[in-house]
């Protein structure tokens, strides 16, 4: 059944577009209709045939059913592009929405639905309204899904004509397919609405349970998810859901297998009998097995909805762990997912040949599940106590393959076994000490220097040890850079000998002075008073007993768990996260929040694995890293600028510039915003101005103040033109006495205010000696006059009349005076206002001169005045309105 | 809850678009080939990557890989994952229906098609209608088109949505294959840690009009709530699952597994026995490495079940270190070779009855000098294939079909069993 299709590719000539132009027109219906499938084809390979827009719309009055198709498809592809000429089709559209052919009319109204143009969208109502009541349930079933495209473009439209009413009538609807797509349009326009739109009653209920023994499968999934919002009001009608939906678990397709799950799980809640619910536990086990059949994407999404499921209840795969041993050729996302159920599912019972496994994935080839292999015995170790031995023999049995990255990560584990079992298992010290050399990742570096430090009376040479990591100490990362000042410590307070005296010496000496790192500083400086001021003390708060870890990572907090588990076989389930977190109804803008997000979704499974040994498993880092109580000093008058605490002042939200190297540009002088006497000596003057084309803040700073000023930041509130600064603040540290001028580049439309436009333009500046100063400026206008402001005398005298008379506004400036026509036009073009044409009217000149703001807004400008005498009279018309008492303001100072 | 995708993409290898169908306006094609694209960069192979894929632009990506093509859903909406991604593979099943074979060259070839079944099985991104023997009903291809007035078929949102009406057989037949895929999982001790049997119900179907199925299993469950003596072996099924035809309720209320089958050939049902069966084929081998200049393989296979039964086509994969040259291969039955593109050697036995045993040995050459860094050898388990006709592991039997149609014909159910490998690996030490 092949098709020869790839033929219409191959029009790759020149002058194609004419020559399908050509074709399209032809009498011939064949030729018509192989013109369209090239303009399709054209259109597959990313062309742009939108030129084609009439003559395709003209093949649309066509019996035959495919060449329709096709053109349909064009116009969803093109009518946004052409909303004018897409009205055209609009008569088609209604006639096939009466076909005697039901395809026909399914499709015209499926078709209309996906032209997102609103003239469009007013046509669609009277055959939707049709469409819904149609006889053919295959007109139905596309009606329905259309109310949701209806919505999604204009609420109030669908909620005006009735069609949600209509659409809940469909619940009720004989054919289950038509119930289905209701249920799902109604769905959809309940998650996007805030108003209860769909609720389901008890009554629509069973009309729902009904249809789902009916429907197709994709049918019953909608049905299914759309139930997991209705509560059910006691055991008993929970139980009947139950009932009803269990058959579901038997169906071929996974996905009505998990949404029924999701069912069974959410009234399960509510089922008080001990005996159902264990019998129903008991039911669901073998069709979560089977999932483990499917496709490995399939089992993807099962293994992360498995891993919530066991975390909820545990008794339902409790033995079945054996399922989830990885096969050799699993792809890697799957063993990850099911090696995370297989920690969760370790019990005293079977860790013996899970271990196997574990031991059998360390030696794999694939370096990231090798790792997390280890991990993973590391993690049984801690759960299950009387299997921490073996397994610290089994880790012990891979350091001796000395595969580097397996020797470091069983370090790390082992760290968190001695938190977890403290003075149990620190025999073993010793094998570790052996592969100390082959230590290159900063946290297994992090965790043996912690071994070391926190076991030094038992390690003979534990001085030796860590001299020979402090070698590279200025080196280091900061992890371990902590670790080594923590452990010096410890190893100094348990032996006070010379040793370590020395090195103690060296390594607060490191820390304190020759280090940016304000956390090692500050530790570094509470150890030396504590050291020098008590030893004793010292020891009670260095070498206090800790706190014994237990492994909760990876353990979900359990209201996240229930929003996750009504949200099984979703996206939210797979990614961990409620939807909110990654679904935003602002079809564009992405949210600044998803960005750690995505990294979690990347990674494919959602372990946040301790990055560092303070990283995020909270409890097993606590006890490493937390030997001082004071884990985060506070800073002392902090060095680093604080740009949230400036943003959060006065609500804006662009980011602060720094200020950096000097520039000095001269000029006129500026006027004085903020006076010396406000800003405690400091004194800023500032203007907009506009050089090439481009907006400058031209600021100046004067230090009348006793100290020298840095650390110069800026930040502009939001403001009718939206702008903001657009690079940083350059300005150099300023002494006493001194000044400094430098032009600030601006970008306009980045921090828009709503409201009525207004010239007000609000600043803050600070430094980092003094608090921070607000002060107001205005915004002339003429600042934005576009290069590009220059009209034609026709097109002015054109633009002039299309523009309605109550768009005309003047406005006399009774202080301005022109002394000479030639110069107030020369002085006026050098601020973009340009001039066109000129009369004479008795006794005073008319000039016409036009301008332009971004956006392409024009201004038409009128002036009159008599040469020499005080008085111009401006007249404008431009068609923003909103915008003229501003330009007033502009022409105004620039007549001065 | 509810969620739709926005668009479907069909990529070429490299993430190329081939043919998208904007569902809902609110993705970019340009954007997804983009990070599509990196994708594939970052991680060269797809296998590696999970398949839901979250952009830092709020879009999730879905996709699978079918030849060199991959499919593709964006969306913005919190929508039903396993739905989603099983709908690809049903579009992945309907586009093989129509065009035999579904990669790069077919879609160009019938992207007039594909626009069509894309409009079809998917409306404003909510799966629709994925039957291909029905949609091909009412859209086909140039090469069948007919001039018929077309209209849906009445199956499209009938409650019997797989099957269309008036369809007419002279000899009317059933073929129904019993196939047991046996996986197992034995660990470098000689422990088995794993196994189960995946059992299918494969129905071949030739029937005239709307034909009431009823098939009767050695099922226990059914025959002790019959009451009746179990005559032979009655059999635990763990796991059932059911081709949509089923009816679910029915089976649930008195386990009757009654249905209207689709026409042609469709999985009936699929059961999982979870109880531990003796290794039909139990393979040992010990290598033996002489310092770096040779190794020695010295398999040894014994058929572990009846000797009224016969394993055929049977295929014993064992791993041998990438670098070994020089095979020299002795077998007592079939015969082996060195396959250096899967670093294995196969040793292939057509025949092989029950209770024998057979053996391998091998010698291969090694380079005397490796890299000093050298990455571990991948450990690839031993891995065997065999099928067993008229047996089944479970020993599920067929007790009977019975075909009723109003026109009151007599059908031929014709049934079969065999039993092959699935997943059958074997680890080495």
């Amino acid at each position: 059944m092949s098709g020869h299709d790839s033929k219409y590719f191959s029009t790759t000539k020149k002058g194609e577009i004419p020559e399908l132009k050509e074709e399209l027109n032809s009498q011939y219906k064949d030729k018509r209709k192989d013109a369209v499938k090239k303009v399709i084809a054209a259109m597959t390979v990313g062309k742009d045939v939108s030129s084609l827009f009439t003559d395709v719309v003209n093949c649309m009055q066509t019996e035959n059913l495919e060449l329709k198709k096709l053109v349909y498809l064009y116009l969803i592809n093109y009518a946004k592009s052409q909303p004018d000429l897409a009205i055209l089709a609009v008569n088609t559209f209604v006639k096939d929405s009466q076909d005697p052919n039901p395809l026909i009319r399914a499709l015209a109204v499926r078709t209309m639905g996906c032209i997102r143009v609103d003239k469009i969208t007013e046509y669609l109502c009277d055959p939707l309204q049709r469409c819904l009541k149609d006889d053919d349930p295959y007109v139905r079933k596309t009606a329905a899904i259309c109310v949701a495209k209806l919505y999604d473009i204009n609420a109030e439209l669908v909620e005006d004509r009735g069609f949600l009413e209509a659409l809940k009538d469909l619940i009720s609807d004989n054919n289950p397919m038509v119930v289905a797509n209701a249920v799902a349009a109604l769905a959809e326009i309940q998650d996007s609405s805030t108003r209860p739109i769909f609720e389901i009653t008890s009554h629509t209920l069973s009309k729902l349970l009904t249809a789902l023994n009916e429907c197709t499968e994709w049918g019953q999934v909608f049905i299914l998810d759309s139930l997991s919002r209705y509560k059910a009001a006691d055991a008993r009608e929970a139980e009947n859901i139950v009932e009803r939906v269990t058959p579901r678990l038997q169906h071929a397709n996974c996905a009505v297998v998990l949404s029924a799950v999701k069912i069974i799980l959410l009234q399960m809640e509510l089922i008080t009998s001990t005996d159902v619910v264990r019998n129903l536990c008991k039911k669901m086990a073998p069709p979560l097995v089977t999932l483990l059949s499917a496709e490995p994407e399939i089992q993807y999404v099962a293994l992360r909805n498995i891993n919530l499921i066991v975390q909820k209840r545990p008794t339902i795969l409790a033995h079945e762990i054996k399922v989830f041993f990885c096969k050799y050729n699993d792809p890697i996302y799957v063993k990850m997912e099911k090696l995370e159920i297989m920690i969760k599912l370790a019990s005293d019972r079977n860790i013996d040949q899970v271990l196997l496994e574990f031991k059998e994935y360390a030696t794999e080839v694939d370096v990231d599940f090798v790792r997390k292999a280890v991990r993973a015995i590391g993690r049984c170790a801690i759960k299950l106590e009387r299997a921490a031995e073996r397994c610290i023999s089994v880790l012990l049995e891979l350091i001796k393959i000395k595969v580097n990255y397996v020797v470091q990560e069983a370090i790390i584990v082992i760290k968190d076994i001695f938190r977890r079992y403290p003075n149990t298992y620190e025999s073993i010290i010793a094998t570790l000490c052996e592969s100390l050399d082959t230590l290159d990742e900063p946290e297994a570096k992090a965790s043996m220097i912690w071994i070391i430090g926190e076991y030094a009376e038992r390690i003979d040479n534990a001085d030796e040890l860590l001299e020979s990591f402090l070698e590279t100490f200025p080196e280091e990362p900061a992890l371990v850079q902590l670790q080594l000042l923590t452990a010096t410590v410890k190893l100094f307070l348990k032996k006070p000998t010379e040793g370590p005296q020395q090195m103690i010496q060296a390594v607060l000496n490191n820390a304190t002075v020759e280090t940016d790192n304000p956390d090692l500083r500050d530790r570094a400086y509470i150890y030396w008073r504590l050291l020098s001021t008590d030893p004793e003390a010292a020891k009670d708060v260095v070498l206090a007993e800790k706190p014994v870890i237990s492994d909760d990572s990876n353990q979900l907090d359990s209201s996240l768990l229930d929003d996750l588990l009504a949200n099984i076989s979703t996206l939210s389930s797979v990614y961990h996260k409620p939807p909110e977190a990654f679904v935003s109804r602002v079809k564009t803008a992405p949210r600044a929040d998803d960005e750690e997000f995505a990294d979690t979704a990347e990674t494919g499974y959602s372990e946040s694995p301790s990055q560092g040994v303070d990283g995020a498993s909270p409890s097993s880092s606590a006890g490493t890293s937390s030997n001082v109580p004071v884990k985060q000093p506070a800073a002392p008058a902090a060095p680093a600028p604080m740009p949230d605490l400036l943003g959060d002042l006065m609500g804006m939200d662009n980011s602060i510039v720094p200020v950096d190297e000097p520039t000095a540009p001269s000029g006129p002088p500026l006027p004085v915003l903020l006076p010396s006497t406000t800003g405690q000596g400091l004194q800023i003057s500032a203007q907009l101005v506009r050089r090439d084309g481009q907006i400058f803040y031209d600021i100046s700073f004067d230090n009348g103040t006793q100290a020298v000023l840095d650390g110069f930041m800026i930040q502009f509130n939001k403001n009718t033109f939206g702008l903001a600064a657009g690079g940083a603040l350059q300005v150099s540290p300023l002494q006493p006495g001194t000044s400094a001028r430098t032009l600030l580049p601006m970008v306009a439309f980045q921090n828009l205010s709503p409201g009525a436009p207004s010239s007000l333009l609000q600043v803050a500046v600070k430094n980092n000696q003094q608090p921070v100063w607000y002060f107001n400026d205005k915004i002339p206008m003429h600042a934005f006059f576009g290069e590009d402001g220059k009209m034609e005398r026709t097109s002015f005298l054109e633009a002039w009349k299309s523009l309605p008379d109550d768009n005309e506004f003047s406005k006399e400036f009774p202080s301005s005076v022109i002394s000479s026509v030639d110069a107030a036009v020369e002085h006026l073009a050098a601020s973009n206002v340009f001039f066109i044409a000129k009369r004479k009217n008795s006794n005073k000149d008319v000039l016409y001169m036009s301008a332009k703001i971004p956006r392409g807004i024009p201004f038409l400008i009128e002036l009159t005045a008599a040469v020499g005498v005080p008085g111009v009279k401006c007249a404008v018309k431009t068609p923003n309105k909103e915008m003229v008492a501003l330009f007033f303001e502009a022409m105004e100072s620039l007549l001065k | 809850m509810a969620g739709a995708v926005s668009a479907l993409f069909l990529l070429d290898i490299k993430g190329r678009v081939l043919v998208w169908r904007d569902y809902r306006g609110d993705v970019s094609a340009l954007q997804a080939e983009r990070f599509f694209t990196k994708l594939l960069d970052k991680e060269g192979d797809s296998e590696a990557h999970s398949p839901v894929v979250y952009d830092d632009a709020g879009v999730t990506y879905m996709f699978i890989q079918h030849n060199n093509v991959f499919l593709l859903t964006a969306s913005r909406q919190n929508c039903n994952a396993a739905s989603i991604l099983l709908f690809l593979h049903r579009v992945v099943d309907v586009f093989k229906h129509y065009f035999e074979e579904l990669e790069e060259e077919s879609l160009r070839d019938n992207f007039v098609v594909v626009y069509e079944l894309l409009d079809e099985m998917m409306d404003f991104g909510y799966p629709q209608y994925t039957e291909a023997k029905i949609l091909s009903e009412f859209i086909k291809t140039d090469a069948y088109r007919m001039e018929v007035s077309q209209r849906p078929p009445m199956a499209v949102t009938n409650a019997v949505s797989w099957r269309s009406e008036g369809i007419r057989y002279k000899k009317n037949e059933v073929f129904l294959d019993v196939v047991e895929s046996v996986n197992i999982l034995v660990n470098s001790n000689g422990q088995i840690v794993r196994s189960d049997v995946v059992g299918a119900l494969k129905m071949r179907t030739y029937l005239s009009g709307m034909p009431e199925c009823k098939l009767g299993l050695n099922d226990r469950v059914l025959l002790e709530a019959q009451g009746r003596a179990t005559k032979g072996k009655a059999i635990d099924l763990d796991d059932i699952k059911f081709h949509q035809c089923v009816r679910l309720a029915r089976f649930e209320n008195d386990r009757t597994i009654s249905f209207i089958p689709p026409d042609g050939s469709f999985d009936l049902m699929t059961y999982r026995l979870s109880t531990q069966v003796k290794p039909l084929i139990w393979v040992e081998a010990q290598i033996e490495k002489h310092s770096r200049s040779r190794i020695e393989l010295m398999v040894k296979a014994r058929s572990q079940f009846k000797e009224r039964s016969t394993a055929t086509n049977v295929e014993i994969e064992v791993p041998v270190p990438s670098d070994a040259t020089n095979p020299n291969i002795r077998t007592s039955m079939g015969s082996a070779a060195y396959a250096p593109e899967r670093d294995a050697m196969v040793w292939k036995v057509k025949s092989f009855p029950g209770g024998k045993d057979y053996m391998c040995r091998a010698e291969f050459s090694l380079p005397s000098i490796t890299a000093e860094e050298a990455a571990p050898e991948k450990k690839a388990p031993i891995r065997v294939k065999f099928e067993i006709p008229y047996f089944t592991v479970s020993g599920i039997q067929v007790r009977y079909l019975k075909i009723i149609e109003k026109s009151g014909y007599q059908a031929l159910p014709w049934v079969r069993y065999i039993t092959m490998a699935g997943e059958y690996e074997l680890r080495l030490i």
